[in-house]
């Protein structure tokens, strides 16, 4: 039995298709992503899937329960980390996973064992007793990674789980989500749409515009570009273009001021390059294909790192922070 | 069983977070204790209830204002908890909650007795400020009024939560809350007896939920307070041309109560 199960789940809001059509499954124990830019369906899967937003068509399974027939068993046995923050400024790092405990039904002893380990884990075992609303953004989210833990669920989800923290705290995130995986029995279900994070991934799903249109390894995503990308600048990139599609069959792809070429064992194809082309070569540049280059391939474009606005982005940060205190 | 757990914990928090709350409980009494203090001592002097029929008891408008100001502390902070939903929505903690294996029945329980527990509070607080205006408190008056502050504190926290269930910003639910709240406050006989009002607003006042609300905490105040019988029954609202008792009284806000409070739950479900 897989771990998550989705048959042609389809979600519409009004006219807008936010999920199209989807179908995957998830194996018990391995780390699956989804990556796509924001609005691409991301999050409205994941709330169907949390049983937070019904589907308007199709089937989803979790831990072999129906997300819209048996939510409560479906609950039970998840833990979430969401985009947003979700946590109670106005509690102590200690109530809030004792306040997640009870909600969860964790008998008394379990508790007593399973919260301490998990602000160990996570780094927080001297600020405990802190209020929440003291914390900086990356504490928070480490917080509510040792929250959706609390309960040993079986699958656990990540919606965005390093959105709007500074690259060293993302680091120290994965780290724990890490080591997470080598302690204990867990399938992880996560969001991105930062590329080196999907790396992480045992599998990953492209996801645009509501629909899957790559799903495998990273590795085997990456075998698709064909080899390394090479990326040349010459004083003519148009005739550059032309050239090696004649004489290579060949399609380099103009991007910015520069043409991008994926070939196998590219190292050996410069030299080629250079004696045979007419235009001359500025600039040349190699490097092993990335999740980016396999976005690029099958949409036409690439993911920008961050689609949100300013405003979004500056009521995010004020948030994580806490300061947007309420009464 | 499970039910009533969840029951539990979300009062739980809402009371937790209320103790912590310093400035909210001392902002909280401010209004109230200057409607009684000041305005009530205030008016006092130039108000006489002479002209009502009954100049020799032995009674005056601070003992009618005392039962009324504890009453609108409980009109008030009764409505205004329920902007817990609409902070907990905005600052993520709804998710929290909604995603954890416990119905929305139980959470939307769960809130209205938090804030019914608050606001109960929130009007035994305000009866410490009685001797200051030469009310004498009894432990039979506190007593006495707690059970009825509980069912108008039940009623109205119903009211607030069917409203926040369909408010996204706090913003919204103070411009909403105030509109529900002030007309439901002037009408509702705290500050001035509703006998002797123009007839629109004699109609108003007897729709209105707080009237009963006021009215069966007065009644029950009076008792404890010593007023005499015919001056309590001055007071007591007529409905189709007779006068409440508190039983009546209880029975209407009962009634609306449990009208609120079903829609209340059915809102919110819908709603998350």
């Amino acid at each position: 039995m897989s771990a998550i199960e989705v048959r042609q789940l389809t979600k519409q809001f009004g006219k807008l298709t936010a999920v199209n059509n989807i179908s995957f499954s998830v194996k018990k124990g391995e780390i699956f992503g989804f990556l796509g830019p924001n609005g691409a369906g991301k999050t409205t899967t994941i709330n169907i899937l949390t049983t937070l937003l019904k589907p308007t068509s199709g089937q989803a399974e979790v831990n072999g329960y129906d997300v819209i027939k048996q939510k409560e068993k479906v609950r039970a046995s998840i833990g979430l980390i969401f985009q947003e923050p979700s946590l109670d400024d106005n509690l102590t790092a200690y109530e809030n996973l004792k306040f997640h405990s009870w909600l969860y039904g964790v008998d008394k002893k379990t508790q007593s064992q399973r919260i301490p380990a998990m602000l160990q884990m996570v780094g927080l075992t001297d600020r405990q007793k802190n209020v929440v609303g003291t914390f900086s953004g990356g504490m928070k989210r480490r917080l509510e990674i040792a929250r959706g833990l609390v309960h040993h669920p079986k699958v656990l989800f990540l919606d965005e789980p390093t959105i709007g923290l500074d690259p060293q705290t993302r680091n120290h995130i994965w780290q724990y989500v890490l080591k997470l995986r080598e302690r204990e029995q867990i399938t992880m279900f996560m969001t991105t749409h930062y590329m080196d994070e999907a790396e992480y991934c045992d599998r990953v799903a492209i996801i645009d515009e509501g629909k899957i249109i790559a799903l495998d390894s990273v590795d085997n995503l990456k075998k698709t570009i064909g080899g390394d990308v090479i990326i040349i600048k010459t004083k003519d990139n148009q005739r550059a273009q032309q050239e090696i599609k004649n004489k290579w069959q060949l399609e380099a792809q103009q991007k910015d001021d520069s043409l991008m070429i994926n070939k196998q064992d590219g190292g050996q194809f410069i030299p080629a390059l250079f004696q045979e082309l007419s235009v001359e070569i500025v600039n040349v540049f190699i490097r092993k294909p990335t999740l980016n280059d396999v976005y690029l391939k099958l949409t036409g474009k690439e993911i920008r790192e961050e689609r949100a606005s300013a405003k979004d982005k500056f009521k995010h940060n004020l948030k994580m922070r806490g300061r947007l205190r309420g009464h | 069983m499970e039910h009533l757990k969840a029951i539990y914990i979300i009062w739980y928090r809402d009371i937790l977070r209320f103790g912590r709350n310093k400035a909210r409980i001392i902002s909280s009494l401010a209004m109230p204790f200057l409607w009684l203090v000041m305005f009530g001592s205030g008016i006092k002097g130039s108000l006489s209830f002479g002209a009502g029929g009954f100049s020799g008891a032995d009674f005056d408008y601070i003992q009618f204002l005392f039962p009324g100001v504890i009453g609108m502390t409980v009109l008030f902070t009764s409505i205004f908890s329920a902007i817990s939903i609409v902070t907990d929505r905005e600052f993520g903690f709804m998710k929290e909650i909604l995603v954890a294996p416990v119905s929305r029945t139980a959470v939307a329980l769960g809130k209205i007795l938090g804030g019914t527990t608050i606001a109960v509070v929130q009007a035994i607080l305000i009866m410490v400020f009685a001797p200051l205006v030469g009310v004498s408190l009894s432990w039979g008056l506190v007593l006495g009024l707690l059970p009825v502050m509980f069912l108008v504190a039940f009623s109205l926290n119903s009211l607030g939560i069917l409203v926040a269930s369909r408010l996204k910003s706090t913003e919204a639910f103070q411009m909403v809350m105030q509109f529900i709240m002030m007309p439901m406050f002037f009408l509702s006989g705290a500050l001035f007896p509703l006998q002797n009002l123009p007839t629109w607003m004699s109609f108003l006042s007897k729709i209105n939920p707080a009237s009963y609300g006021i009215d069966s905490m007065r009644q029950v105040a009076f008792r404890f307070l010593d007023v005499p019988e015919i001056v309590a029954d001055f007071f007591r609202i007529e409905l189709f041309g007779n006068k409440l008792n508190l039983q009546l009284d209880l029975l209407i806000i009962a009634g609306f109560g449990l009208v609120m409070l079903v829609a209340a739950v059915l809102a919110f479900r819908k709603s998350e």
